[in-house]
């Protein structure tokens, strides 16, 4: 049992650390500053960050899940405003078919409820949203035929996208119907059970960083701002909000690493546990530490031009991205052979 | 990054397993019963000496000098047999190794370490609870003893035991924090009364009061110089927030494990809010167990928390209470059922930010010491 990060994952981690410091915002107006986010967006192509979860040698990812979260948690500690966890996801789906690498940038189509992968019947257009589709072209799809019986995976291209909810990625709708994707095999229930891990797992290690990001931006505020003479970080009902935002990043932080590794690591269902448990712990959390960071900037936190909505907005949609943190409560009670549906049980107790 | 055992561990463990499936001294596994504590002395010297107490301390002090992770692996397999925790002491050896001379490690730690003597902690008093340095017991001098008199409270294990790691103010002219020296009091003499006191729950055996007056202690029992007591007990209280360094953690898991498995028998007959906030305990709970194995392997780089000690003690806060909740959800108040287990574990669970340092403290040391906030 040692579930330190080896050297090299510290070496990632300290480089994805360094692009985003110097390259992501640092103030809300820096989101539209398109120069810089270019630069951004050619930093993360370079890193190889995006190619993780792509097939190396047989149908072994480049990485496992715990090199992805290193990177997710540094990118939401940073609020950076690039693609990464929707083009790790279609790779992910593509290893995970044998298909060859996306020929353009790609992410994945979720159904609606953000929960699951959309599904298109063939030659229509599939009802979905791209998620974190910022210079993506394309979107996976699963193609259901008009039985049961595997399903394929399908591409759509995407109409251009834009931000909302979260002002740092980008949301597109699909627009053509789906063509498949050339020359690979199906995807069994397991292929997307063990895909749904991987979208917790890496959404958990993003509301880690949001966490983080949004408790030292608070702490910073509070040292520096001063009222009755004090710096309001000396008032113990400030000191109180923070110590307590930053204990449940701490326990985030270890539900998180579990999830990641139990990707890679436990067998299937294990591994899906692991992750709900995780997104549980973390979506509800993420929500109270950055309500937290925008409270401790009192009337500052309200206005736009404060980054603590910035967090809250990004853990808001990390939080429902494959499953908030209710339906992964119900999701850990089932898989411990308790079943809540709505109107179950006749309440007695 | 490996979460599960090497084989080395996965060794120990199952020579554990197997030693616990025979020897199960068949006590209440929960210290919200008083059988459990009539018991625990006997179930301490008997773990120790199978090997399977005290196993990261060093071997002077009679451990085994392994990596702290063993003891993780002894409290998840006395909870899973069914077994009581693994006593906690490790906070009074951490004050000896830390602050006591050689002579002082020799005589006291491997009794402590083997069960052999039973020890409480003379630290809180009536007026000096979270203002701890403000206590007013004092200890004078008179030839090679010293003479105490004064009331201490909340002290656990009073009744038990035959020392006391007691905090004494032996200078009046020096600030408050500088005045206090540290002891090893023998308890079984005439300047000492205690008494049980009985908590919420009922239960009378954890807790207790002992008035002090005209205690003896010899002076060569005084740990560390006249005046180190404070930075002695501020060793001990950190190692006490620890949920790696007490015993009882796995314990929460496995109480959610026994709510399960009722609530299976009967799923029907929980109200869906009652089901989730079990759900929410399970999560707690799980979040303990993982995070003390994030702790355990940062101290394989040396790493010591002191200061966050305080955001263990607060998340283990947090997990016990949601466990009380869920268990108060599942078994609800006991008066239609017939058993108030489930209410008395609920009851126990409000101690917990309280003990070792309200959580009003606590915070107040997270603020201060890990974010850096002005005071």
């Amino acid at each position: 049992m040692d579930v330190r990060l080896s050297p090299e994952q510290v070496a990632l981690r300290a480089s994805a650390a360094r692009v985003v410091g110097s390259l992501g915002p640092h103030v809300v107006s820096d989101l539209d500053d398109a120069e810089r986010a270019g630069q951004l967006r050619r930093a993360v192509e370079d890193s190889g960050w995006c190619e993780l979860r792509q097939a190396a040698e047989g149908s072994e990812p480049v990485a496992t899940a715990v090199e992805v979260a290193v990177v997710a948690e540094e990118l939401g500690r940073g609020l950076a405003d690039v693609g990464f966890l929707g083009p790790t996801m279609a790779a992910e789906l593509r290893r995970r078919v044998g298909a060859p690498g996306a020929p353009e940038r790609e992410t994945v189509v979720l159904e609606p409820g953000l929960v699951g992968l959309a599904s298109a019947v063939p030659n229509e257009a599939p009802t979905g949203v791209a998620i974190d589709a910022a210079g993506a072209s394309a979107g996976l799809v699963l193609v259901s035929g008009d039985g049961p019986g595997p399903r394929r995976l399908g591409r759509v291209a995407l109409e251009r996208g834009r931000t909302q909810t979260d002002l740092t990625r980008v949301t597109a709708l699909p627009g053509s119907p789906s063509t498949a994707v050339d020359g690979v095999g199906a995807l069994d229930d397991e292929d997307l059970v063990a895909w749904l891990a991987l979208g917790l797992a890496v959404t958990c290690a993003d509301l880690v960083g949001v966490m983080a990001g949004a408790v030292e931006l608070a702490r910073r505020y509070a040292v520096d701002r001063r009222q009755f003479e004090a710096p309001i970080g000396s008032f113990q009902a400030v000191a109180h909000m923070l110590a307590d935002a930053y204990v449940v990043t701490e326990g985030s932080r270890s539900v998180a690493l579990y999830a990641a590794w139990a990707v890679d690591a436990l067998p299937l269902s294990e591994a899906l546990a692991a992750a709900a448990l995780a997104k549980a712990y973390c979506a509800r959390a993420a929500r109270n530490v950055c309500e937290i960071s925008v409270q401790v900037h009192g009337g500052i936190g309200n206005t736009w031009e404060c980054l603590a909505h910035v967090y809250l907005r990004r853990a808001l949609l990390s939080s429902e991205l494959f499953g908030g943190a209710e339906a992964s409560v119900e999701r850990v009670l089932a898989h411990r052979g308790i079943p809540v549906a709505a109107g179950s049980g006749h309440g007695l107790r | 990054m490996d979460f599960d055992d090497a084989p080395a561990e996965r060794d120990f463990r199952l020579r554990l397993r197997a030693w616990v499936a025979e020897h199960n001294p068949g006590l209440p596994t929960s210290s919200t019963d008083d059988e459990y504590w009539r018991g625990q002395a006997a179930c301490h010297r008997s773990l120790y000496d199978a090997g399977f107490f005290g196993v990261s301390w060093p071997p002077e002090g009679g451990g085994q000098g392994l990596p702290s992770v063993y003891d993780v692996i002894v409290d998840e397999e006395l909870a899973a047999g069914g077994a009581p925790p693994r006593p906690s002491v490790g906070y009074l050896v951490r004050g000896f190794i830390e602050h006591g001379s050689d002579e002082i490690r020799a005589r006291f730690v491997p009794g402590i370490v083997s069960g052999r003597d039973r020890w409480c902690q003379g630290f809180s008093e009536p007026d000096a609870g979270s203002d701890l340095a403000s206590l007013r017991t004092r200890a004078e001098r008179h030839g090679d003893q010293y003479v105490v008199h004064g009331h201490k409270v909340w002290t656990s294990y009073s009744d038990d035991a035959q020392w006391c790691l007691l905090l004494a103010r032996t200078d009046d002219a020096v600030p408050k924090h500088k005045g206090i020296s540290a002891f090893a009091l023998p308890m079984g003499q005439p300047g000492i009364v205690q008494r049980p006191l009985r908590m919420i729950n009922g239960i009378t055996k954890e807790f207790g009061e002992v008035v002090l007056d005209g205690a003896r202690v010899p002076a060569v029992n005084m740990i560390g110089e006249p005046g180190d007591g404070w930075a002695l007990a501020m060793t001990v209280v950190s190692h006490e927030r620890e949920p790696g360094e007490l015993g009882y953690v796995a314990r929460y898991s496995q109480l959610v494990g026994e709510m399960v498995v009722r609530v299976r028998k009967e799923p029907g007959a929980f109200a869906p809010a009652d089901l989730r906030q079990l759900g929410w305990a399970v999560v707690e709970a799980e979040m303990l167990r993982l995070h003390v194995r994030r702790r355990l392997s940062e101290r394989l780089d040396g790493i010591s928390h002191g200061s966050e000690g305080s955001v263990d003690k607060l998340l283990m806060t947090e997990v016990e209470q949601a466990v009380g909740h869920a268990a108060l959800a599942i078994g609800g108040s006991g008066v239609g059922s017939g058993d108030d287990s489930w209410l008395r574990a609920y009851l126990y669970s409000r101690a917990q930010s309280v003990m070792g340092g309200t959580s009003q403290i606590q915070r107040n040391l997270v603020a201060r010491r890990v974010l850096g906030l002005p005071s």
